[in-house]
């Protein structure tokens, strides 16, 4: 006890993840990654595509992000995210396709620079995970 | 009076009708139970954007360099009106209530002079303007395919707004959808989601001080546009919820009419076979004395 803070993770259809028990939490901000602890400041920033590192005392579990925006406050850090997967669960055949996809947006000519790095950054993560 | 075969075949075929709408009356209690769990489900997402949302534009001191989605253009003549309504019929009055709720905003706004431009999300709302508002309806979306809502589409929706608002098209954005109270009531709402409309609740405030990375300006130009989409997913969850609701009460009357015209039906059917039994009776015997 003394270090544990709660974690919720909610998408639109329904809630992800709820747990009390974390002790730290690494979320992939904007500007950089940032790991949170008990008794942080309160803060609200939002994701960029990356991984999720979710800690508590005996267990360690990875979820992919590809955005999202995260509240910490009171010891209650709520993630909200409109796309997660555990990378346990997730199969490679996936991730794959996701590759694909992404690869083929990063190529036109249309998008402009913030979201060609949101893109770029997504494969990068994706290949690490592959 | 209809003949004794007449009245058979009627008695059949509402008994057969009755059949229909009981099983999807069943198909409807079925469904509004799975909307009705994921409508709930999804609520603390929406709550929670709401309240960041509020927060984050709380710390916005100058009004004036606050995103165009959250303070708007600054004019009121374009309107664009977002009419959510279902894909399919048979469901009581649930599509005509937006229609009706739309269509009084409509002609409010045209006696105002204000310029109207609608999209209609869903084929039933389509139907019903394009009578009427053909001229206006700029854009028909219709997801037919997609077996619950989902955000998938929700995104959809709310990118073509985006866009719109990028290109300067509309001023001010209203979405139209059924509130889901209970199954039997549903209310017509309309809500405007550009520029968004905060509604500061004085009892459940809770701004705090917040540490925001990157700073405020970026934070809301990148969660406005999710909001939005959350805003049309919560109301596409309202909307099919209310949608399955009103069409089971819907079919529930329908099915005890039907059952009241099965009786009724069924005394008049009987009456007329035993007229027929009496007038056989009748000149029968009386054949008999005559002999």
């Amino acid at each position: 006890m003394g270090e544990e803070f709660k974690l919720e993770v909610v998408n639109p259809e329904k809630s992800f993840l709820s747990r009390e028990d974390v002790t730290e939490v690494v979320v992939p901000a904007f500007e950089g990654e940032m790991g949170i602890l008990k008794d942080h400041i309160s803060i609200i920033s939002f994701l960029k595509p990356g991984i999720i590192k979710v800690y508590s005392k005996s267990t360690e579990e990875k979820y992919f992000v590809e955005d999202g925006i995260i509240e910490f406050k009171n010891n209650n850090l709520s993630i909200l995210t409109s796309s997660i997967f555990n990378i346990k669960d997730i199969e490679k055949s996936k991730i794959v396709e996701m590759l694909r996809l992404a690869e083929e947006e990063t190529n036109k000519d249309s998008i402009s620079d913030q979201v060609k790095f949101l893109i770029d950054q997504k494969i990068e993560v994706l290949k690490s995970i592959n | 009076m209809a003949s004794l075969d007449d009245l058979k075949k009627r008695i059949a075929s509402v008994k057969s009708t009755q059949k229909i709408t009981k099983a999807m009356k069943m198909v409807a209690a079925a469904k509004l139970k799975r909307a009705q769990d994921s409508a709930e489900k999804g609520r603390p997402y929406s709550e929670k954007m709401n309240n960041i949302i509020l927060n984050l534009s709380e710390g916005i001191s100058d009004i004036e360099s606050a995103p165009k989605l959250l303070s708007g253009t600054g004019k009121d003549q374009i309107h664009l009106c977002i009419v959510m309504t279902s894909d399919r019929g048979l469901c009581g009055g649930f599509n005509s209530n937006i229609i009706k709720k739309a269509k009084s905003y409509f002609s409010k706004l045209s006696s105002e002079g204000k310029e109207l431009k609608i999209i209609t999300v869903g084929s039933k709302g389509n139907d019903q303007l394009k009578r009427v508002f053909g001229d206006k309806i700029i854009e028909n979306i219709s997801f037919k395919n997609s077996k619950n809502a989902n955000f998938f589409d929700a995104e959809k929706v709310c990118k073509i707004i985006i866009e719109k608002f990028q290109k300067e098209e509309f001023d001010i954005c209203t979405i139209f959808f059924n509130q889901f109270k209970n199954v039997i009531t549903q209310i017509p709402q309309a809500q405007q989601i550009i520029p968004l409309k905060t509604e500061t609740d004085e009892n459940e405030k809770s701004v705090d001080n917040y540490e925001f990375e990157p700073d405020e300006d970026e934070i809301l130009t990148n969660l406005l546009p999710k909001n939005i989409s959350t805003q049309i997913f919560k109301a596409m969850l309202e909307n099919s919820a209310s949608e399955q609701g009103a069409r089971m009460s819907a079919m529930d009357n329908a099915t005890r009419n039907a059952g009241e015209m099965v009786d009724k039906l069924t005394i008049e059917y009987n009456r007329s076979r035993q007229a027929a039994i009496t007038k056989e009776l009748i000149e029968i015997i009386s054949g008999a004395e005559s002999l």
